[in-house]
């Protein structure tokens, strides 16, 4: 076997490991008998540590498609085949993913293993949900079938990957009559005005507002909120464009307190009036940065990590207002700062969601970070919220427990499935998952 | 209408990439493969993804025996060839082992050229037209200490279609010569390879279908193995035979 460096999206940690492929079902057993501890691995889209171990079990090459049903939008196929292979297939024939996070080079494995969920999550909720059935190998190699309802399957959809290797998957596709989507962009001027305007808009399916995580005292909380909703005018012809890339890693200090102020500042003031009325695309609504490969090399070489927290809504005006002036007294800028209304938690142990709103911010890794998230931590605890594990390389097992009510089940599941561990990550280590 | 490719070798990473490559430009398939089921899996996944036709039958170039049977079941619409089957063993094993060497001879050379020469006739004089991609080796330009039996049936092979080629393009057939390096397949998977100059399936897939769309007659893929392998050919015997690689 190939030993490798390996890393996930934030470049953040990286490590060396023995990369193993699964090519098929028995190969996949073949590995599990061999290996003491071994994590699935997908298109490494996740941020953290959640798919890094000493062994990896790369699942891109298990990518074929095995059925579609055209008339009824349902979709089989196995675990490595990314969303971007699905949509080239499904668009053109009127369908789209039910649920979509805001890009398309996942795997179908890992959005089911990170639960993800996108722009619709406060209508439509979590990638579970378009998901009939799950094709696994459990730790001890028997192979299984998981359908809604099942406890696998409620440990499976948000379980990192720590309940069996996900093999395939049946999803039901939703109905689209364009590649079009009707933009409308709002902008606000304060924390109550994002509110207000995330309420007033509630209505559309897709919504999620870019927030300028610089902006100080009553300007705190400005964003530039995004909805939208498909078009009908029976355009699909969906094609992918050329991108751009990032060819190698930024110096650290291109990121820094005043350069993202300044990007921070352009990006808010290009847009005049309060609200503007656009038409945009299936990638330029859903995916905007993945029209740029390896962005993440613009945080250097070390990388940075994306903090993401939900607080239920309740506490989510006077929590939010607490977080974002303690990362603007902070002055670590972060590029994209992503607010989002979410509607209810689902039945899953470990799905991040509940209904409220979730703030996703990326910083580059430096001396004093950690310490600093760890005080956003405790804040994220007092308003009764949590951190999404699909992003984080760092957080306590104190803090994660607290935010996750559910963990003791997903605990005793897997000492139910996996008493020896045999599927084990950095994260799940870690956090004693 | 559309053409009809066969791949002979379907289920090597290769191979695979390819299918998807030409199959994604409009090319019907016919997969020649030793194990039916997975060959038909792959099947049903280029149909999925690109709705074009294909067909799966299986046969194992170690039986060369049995090709004119198999043959007989398509002949007729093939317009194009993607030979693409390889085997690799280690050249320490190789050495000791008669059955292995055999077996690196046979499939990558002795059943090729059997079953080009059955396939070249037809094109020459029934179809007067037809295109061959044979995928040799960076291997076969220069015997390595190291993989000089794998390497000499790759020379064997390039040698062929060398002549192959002249023949076919007098009445318009093409032949193009593939010599990838090192590519991340199930085949390299034990070598420890230098990173930099190793390709992905997918890239040297997207390198064959140009070349075949330019009309190449050899074409190396990655593009520097061209310039690699000339210092390597170059280099005298002398200095050469005493290399460890």
């Amino acid at each position: 076997m190939k030993r490798r460096t390996i890393n996930s999206w934030g470049l953040y940690p990286k490590i060396e490991a023995e990369v193993f492929s699964l090519s098929d079902e028995n190969k996949a057993l073949e590995i599990l008998k061999q290996v003491d501890e071994i994590i699935p691995y997908g298109n490494g889209r996740s941020y953290g540590d959640s798919a890094l171990n000493n062994k990896v079990l790369d699942c891109c090459p298990y990518n074929y498609f095995i059925e579609f049903d055209e008339l009824n939008g349902i979709l089989k196929a196995q675990a490595g085949v990314l969303l971007s292979e699905i949509l080239n297939i499904v668009v053109p024939k009127g369908w789209f993913l039910s649920i979509t996070p805001g890009t398309k080079l996942i795997t179908l494995g890992g959005a089911i293993a990170s639960d993800v969920h996108g722009k619709n999550h406060h209508k439509d909720g979590c990638f579970s949900e378009c998901v009939d059935e799950i094709k696994i190998m459990k730790p001890d190699g028997e192979i299984v079938f998981a359908r809604k309802g099942d406890e696998l399957f409620k440990a499976t959809c948000g379980g990192m990957g720590l309940t069996g290797i996900i093999l395939e998957a049946s999803i039901r596709l939703k109905k689209i009559n364009s590649i079009y989507i009707d933009q409308i962009v709002v902008k606000t001027k304060n924390l109550d005005e994002t509110f207000e305007a995330f309420e007033q808009y509630e209505h559309y399916p897709y919504s999620v507002a870019w927030i300028d995580c610089l902006a100080r005292k009553s300007s705190i909380g400005r964003c530039v909120l995004m909805v939208g909703d498909f078009r009908n005018d029976g355009k699909l012809n969906y094609k992918e464009k050329r991108k751009l890339n990032v060819p190698f890693n930024f110096p650290s200090l291109t990121l820094n307190k005043f350069s993202v102020k300044a990007f921070n500042f352009m990006y808010y003031n290009k847009i005049l009036k309060k609200e503007t009325r656009t038409i945009a695309n299936i990638d330029s609504f859903f995916y905007p940065l993945d029209a740029i490969d390896n962005w993440n090399r613009i945080y250097g070489k070390n990388g940075f990590t994306q903090y993401q927290f939900i607080l239920p809504k309740e506490a989510s005006r006077e929590g939010l207002k607490e977080l974002l002036e303690e990362i603007s007294k902070s002055g670590k800028g972060s590029f994209l700062a992503v607010l989002k209304l979410y509607g209810k938690a689902n039945e899953n142990y470990l799905s991040f969601p509940m209904e409220g709103y979730s703030l996703a911010l990326d910083f580059k890794i430096e001396k004093d970070l950690f310490e600093f998230l760890d005080r956003l931590d405790k804040i994220v605890l007092n308003y009764g919220g949590r951190i999404y594990l699909t992003k984080d390389a760092r957080v306590s097992k104190e803090v994660f427990e607290k935010g996750y009510p559910n963990i003791d089940k997903f605990r005793e599941f897997r000492e139910k499935i996996d008493p020896k561990r045999k599927l084990n990550s950095l994260q799940s280590k870690r956090l004693e998952l | 209408m559309s053409k009809y490719l066969l791949i002979i070798g379907s289920n090597s990473d290769i191979a695979k990439a390819c299918a998807r490559e030409f199959a994604k430009n409009g090319f019907n398939l016919i997969l020649l493969a030793r194990d039916f089921n997975k060959a038909n899996e792959f099947a049903r996944d280029l149909k999925i993804r690109s709705g074009v036709n294909v067909e799966v039958y299986e046969f194992d170039l170690n039986n060369y025996k049995d090709w004119k049977k198999v043959y007989e079941q398509f002949k007729d619409k093939v317009d194009g060839v993607l030979l693409a089957a390889g085997f690799m063993a280690d050249q320490k094993e190789c050495e000791k082992d008669e059955n292995k060497t055999l077996q690196t001879i046979i499939v990558n050379y002795l059943s090729p050229v059997l079953i080009l020469n059955d396939i070249a006739n037809d094109f020459q004089n029934k179809k007067k037209q037809g295109f061959i991609i044979g995928i040799s080796s960076v291997a076969g330009d220069r015997g390595r200490k190291s993989n000089y039996i794998y390497g000499s049936s790759k020379a064997g092979l390039t040698a062929y279609l060398s002549g192959l080629r002249g023949r076919l393009e007098a009445f318009g057939g093409k032949v193009i010569t593939v010599k990838p390096g090192f590519v991340r397949t199930k085949m390299t998977e034990r070598l420890p390879l230098p990173k930099a100059l190793v390709a992905e399936p997918e890239e040297t897939a997207r390198d064959i279908y140009k070349a075949y769309v330019k009309g190449k007659d050899v074409v190396y893929t990655k593009w520097f193995w061209k310039w690699i392998m000339l210092i390597i050919k170059a280099m005298p015997e002398k200095i050469f035979k005493k290399i460890n690689f």
